[in-house]
């Protein structure tokens, strides 16, 4: 059985999307404002002869035509970044500030780090995480083609992060080693306790990637969907708990499974100190659902943004935003 | 400020570690590992090197892990720190002729006033493609700055070396591209 069918109760249109999810995506680049500026990027396109179309709502995200971005000069210096659009949408609900302490859980291979990066004017502290250590070398990279020097990159199991390597045990009148830089009991200057913002881009079924991976669809099965909730709920906690009271925490996947995103959410909603926040979609969406195949998710749930393929010729995404409460 | 006094590994004396990042420390007068490079000469490499101003690093913080290895790292952090990665790979130190990387030159050499060869055409589509050329050069022998003219600007493309004539393009096997001639 094709595994999209399940969804078919959940969308407007089922013709527009099952005909969306069959049609290649478009070649998409971000442009990386470490580097340059969209201005710019336009115009070295324009030296090659490379057509584009901006995506319309946001001028750092180009639609090229056809060529792939790996062999133009632009990408060689590293001011573009194949991405595609609808991955744009979490960095911009985390919405980084310069100077902040942020947390990438599942970073690899980097597009959305990248993208944090750069809203963050390369600045503060941004710590890509990932638990496999063979993708971290596509992380690295990808961030050091890009210009990105505020990140530090990290391999461990998201689900229980320790802070310690970035001074957590310097607060709270514990010294695990007794040891001070200084030789005073205060913190360094330097050492981090909690995180201002964190991204849990979670490892999920990726059935919304099936225009650029048809074979996500053979490999689908409904064990694997609960298995992988199981990870997306640990870190989705973890994510809450190491962030500072008022914080921000973003949960995306760009899978259509409720198991896999209003599931999740509900589950950290009723064991963690957090808050759904609503926040604005630049692209076409609807809200997440509060019921599916006998489940009830928790009401709040409606202010996630579901992002299907025919809504605005992407890929299929799920993205929402928490508040941390305490 | 090269590395003839590489790691003791054995006794009292401190050495590098390739499990950790430590700070490089500001002036030798505050060096306790042999051989590690200092911020300063770091920075003053750069300078007289490239003519790039010791200001343009104000904002980082220098960091070595693995023998030699600098990484500029756009904050602060705790010291030591053991992570995989802090910041980009930046310089190698610890051998006679320090060497940039490849995303260094690209990301600090725009503003660089000397020891800079600007290719054209399709002498900078074979450098990016990693090919070795023949070029005209009176100036310094070694790591050079290498790069081109994009939309109006003079844009890094990597580092070069330098040696009777002729200029290897070091850039990595990985960043290498077939790249169009631009006219």
């Amino acid at each position: 059985m094709n595994p999209l069918e399940r969804y078919a109760p959940l969308v407007d249109d089922e013709e527009a999307f099952f005909a969306a999810c069959e049609r290649p995506l478009p070649s998409v680049v971000r442009v990386n404002t470490i580097k340059t500026t969209p201005e710019r990027a336009r115009e070295a396109l324009d030296e090659e002869d490379v057509g584009y179309e901006p995506a319309g709502w946001h001028d750092e995200i180009l639609k090229l035509d056809g060529r792939s971005p790996g062999t133009t000069w632009p990408y060689f210096h590293g001011w573009l970044h194949g991405q595609e659009e609808v991955s744009a949408l979490p960095a911009l609900a985390v919405d980084p500030q310069p100077g902040e302490f942020v947390w990438d859980a599942c970073a690899a291979p980097g597009s959305k780090t990248t993208q944090l990066a750069a809203q963050m004017d390369d600045t503060g502290l941004l710590v890509g995480n990932d638990n496999n250590l063979g993708r971290l070398s596509a992380l690295r990279h990808n961030a050091e083609r890009l210009g990105v020097t505020n990140l530090a990159v990290t391999n461990q199991d998201a689900r229980n992060f320790s802070l310690k390597p970035f001074g957590s045990d310097q607060f709270g009148g514990y010294r695990y080693d007794g040891s001070d830089s200084d030789g005073d009991d205060e913190p360094d200057e330097a050492a981090r306790e909690a995180f201002d913002r964190a991204l849990v881009d979670a490892p999920c079924s990726c059935e919304g990637t099936v225009r650029k991976n048809p074979d996500v669809l053979d490999q689908w099965t409904l064990d694997h969907v609960h298995s992988v909730a199981g990870i997306q709920k640990g870190v989705l906690r973890r994510a809450i708990q190491a962030t500072k009271p008022g914080g921000t925490v973003v949960y995306s996947t760009c899978t259509f499974a409720p198991e896999e995103n209003e599931a999740i959410l509900t589950h950290a909603l009723e064991e963690e100190d957090c808050r759904m926040v609503e926040f604005d979609s630049p692209l076409d969406t609807v809200s997440g659902v509060t019921e599916w195949e006998g489940e009830e998710y928790h009401p709040d749930v409606t202010k996630a943004h579901r992002v299907y393929p025919h809504h605005n010729d992407t890929g299929g995404f799920f993205c929402a935003k928490l508040e941390v409460t305490a | 400020m090269s590395g003839e006094h590489d790691g003791d590994e054995t006794g009292d004396t401190p050495s590098n570690s390739g499990q950790q990042f430590d700070r490089l420390p500001a002036t030798a007068d505050e060096r306790e590992v042999p051989g590690r490079a200092t911020r300063e000469e770091v920075v003053g490499w750069w300078e007289e090197r490239f003519g790039i101003s010791p200001e343009t690093f104000d904002e980082f913080t220098f960091w070595e892990k693995g023998k030699g290895k600098i990484w500029a790292f756009g904050g602060d952090t705790v010291d030591p720190i053991r992570i995989e990665g802090l910041g980009m790979a930046f310089l190698r130190t610890r051998q006679e002729h320090w060497k940039p990387t490849t995303n260094a030159v690209q990301r600090f050499g725009r503003d660089a006033t000397k020891n800079v060869v600007e290719l054209s055409g399709e002498a900078a589509t074979r450098f990016a493609a990693g090919e070795d050329q023949e070029v005209e050069w009176d100036g310094d022998w070694g790591y050079l700055l290498v790069a081109h003219e994009l939309v109006g600007e003079r844009e890094p493309m990597g580092v070069g070396l330098y040696l009777h004539g002729e200029l290897r393009s070091t850039v990595p096997k990985g960043r290498q591209e077939s790249l169009p001639v631009l006219d």
